[in-house]
């Protein structure tokens, strides 16, 4: 690992001062994936900022029944928080779903809308990768690529966004809040997450010298009945291969109100925007959540070792949204 | 010298103090040193070990702060002031820690590599389930239990144990070890 500077700012202005001189800089939260990733030497900064005691790890209300969830919060205590499991329980069992005890500890919820790809050649630097190397090539497109994504990829990165938190966030429609040296600014979480397009070496639109400070969910009455649900390779710890995040509200067996977003598909979590515009005022019945969820898909492009994902996606999507139906007529 | 040219956070080193096992220990360390290998390579405290280095095995589990962690993952210089506990900060004197305890009654082990992981782990998913936390095997993550918090079950031991990883396969004598702790606390 490449030697670096440690600092650890009094204060959040302090940080976003010292992040601005310093482009060599990254931000250091809780580092389960940033300290491997410079094991890795994926990473290579000449100074980590530490925002571990900036103090932003508090939960409090929002007007209208929304939550601001602090950016240092860690994912344990996010999933363990009584009103998060109550008001918005996709968001815990999201959080529950990803990673280990331990892990959950010490990965904060900035990080976790942060972390990097687990595509293979992402974390392997004597391979050719967009991503970590721009203009290198990808060496997924025709390597392994079972993980990787079948909607909104491109010719430069089949890179898939390996986080669970932030697929229930974009379900629920959440805004990142970050501070620059210009202030504060908040972006809708569709508007924080991009496609890869020519530039896959960013995951995101946050500015450079920019720090995550909180996230506001939204107060909605459809979360209330929402889960998430995973499918991958071990029943524990292991990223997922398809997940989806659902909220439904359902009156006299018509759809009321449906959120909707799919992990592990993309190089973003995927708000299903489609498949929910045409479920709304529909009955909740296999037919009807089938031609959805192949509105949603009709623009994937899987590969040979993936495109298994595509049916796994209507099947999960499907027994998801059955299964909170059922939950709702009880 | 300008006030440009001062960059004291350039230093590739800090001194620190940590606080391991209740005695406080002052060190210079490279800002590159994890826990796990300043506890190993700089207090002798060998007990933590280096299973992955890539915090998927949980061999390097200790305690900071009350939680469980990967000490792999974790960085000195970062842990500065916060009361990190090792498996050799466990027991009371000769007294083993309940935990403790209950993996030699059930034999929770076979060749023993990972069970410093797995103990202090287990500490910590006790007081996790102490506080009421859910986990993925919880049916219903907006119930709210009573004060003794999570009564934990096969599932929800598999399930919270899942960051530590056992080659040898000895998680059929872990689990029972891990309900008879939590027994045990609760007496």
């Amino acid at each position: 690992m490449k030697p670096f500077g440690y600092e650890r700012p009094v204060d959040l202005a302090a940080a976003v001062t010292l992040l601005a001189e310093r482009p060599d800089a990254r931000v250091l939260a809780g580092g389960t994936n940033l300290v491997d990733l410079m094991r890795l030497g994926v990473e290579r900064p000449g100074l980590l900022i530490d925002v571990n005691r900036l103090g932003m790890d508090g939960i409090e209300p929002m007007a209208g029944g929304g939550i601001r969830i602090g950016a240092g919060v860690r994912n344990s205590d996010l999933a363990g928080d009584i009103g998060v499991r109550t008001a918005f329980p996709l968001l815990a069992e999201a959080v529950l779903a990803g990673a280990s005890g331990q892990l959950r500890n010490m990965a904060s919820v900035g990080g976790n809308l942060l972390q990097r790809t687990r595509c293979l050649y992402f974390a392997d630097t004597s391979k050719p990768c967009n991503k970590r190397e721009p203009g290198s090539g990808c060496s997924a497109l025709a390597g392994s690529s079972r993980e990787l994504a079948v909607l909104g990829a491109s010719e430069s990165c089949i890179a898939t966004f390996p986080g669970d938190m932030a697929v229930a966030l974009s379900a629920l429609g959440a805004r990142v809040e970050f501070q620059t040296e210009r202030g504060e600014h908040v972006v809708d979480i569709d508007d924080f997450y991009r496609d890869p397009g020519d530039h896959p070496e960013l995951d995101t639109t946050l500015p450079p010298g920019a720090i995550i400070t909180a996230v506001h969910v939204p107060g909605l009455p459809v979360s209330a009945r929402s889960t998430y649900r995973k499918a991958r390779d071990r029943r524990s710890f292991a990223f997922g291969l398809v997940t989806v995040a659902a909220a439904l509200e359902v009156d006299d067996g018509i759809v009321q109100g449906v959120r909707l977003a799919l992990g592990g598909v993309a190089h973003r979590p995927w708000r299903a925007r489609r498949a929910e515009a045409e479920l709304v005022g529909r009955p909740v019945a296999v037919a009807a959540i089938e031609r959805a969820i192949d509105a949603e898909l009709s623009e994937a492009r899987p590969t040979p070792e993936n495109a298994f994902k595509v049916p796994l996606v209507r099947r999960l999507v499907t027994g998801t949204l059955l299964r909170l139906a059922a939950e709702d007529g009880r | 010298m300008s006030p440009s040219e001062v960059r004291p956070n350039s230093a590739p080193s800090s001194s620190i103090a940590l606080s391991v096992n209740g005695r406080e220990r002052a060190l210079e360390v490279d800002n590159r040193a994890s826990l796990l290998d300043t506890l190993r390579e700089r207090l002798d405290l060998t007990g933590t070990k280096k299973g992955c280095d890539h915090g998927q095995c949980g061999a390097c589990t200790v305690l900071v702060a009350g939680r469980r962690v990967n000490s792999c993952l974790t960085l000195a210089v970062a842990v500065e002031g916060d009361e990190i506990v090792t498996v050799e900060g466990l027991s009371d004197g000769d007294r083993l820690h309940p935990v403790q305890q209950a993996f030699l009654e059930r034999d929770g082990f076979q060749c023993g590599y990972c069970t410093p992981g797995q103990i202090c782990s287990t500490v910590g998913l006790l007081a996790e389930a102490k506080k009421g936390w859910p986990s993925h095997a919880t049916a219903d993550v907006s119930h709210v239990c009573g004060p003794e918090g999570v009564t934990l079950d096969e599932n929800e031991v598999r399930e919270r144990l899942s960051g530590n990883l056992c080659r040898c396969g000895a998680y059929a004598n872990m689990v029972p070890a891990v309900l008879d702790a939590q027994a045990a606390e609760r007496r």
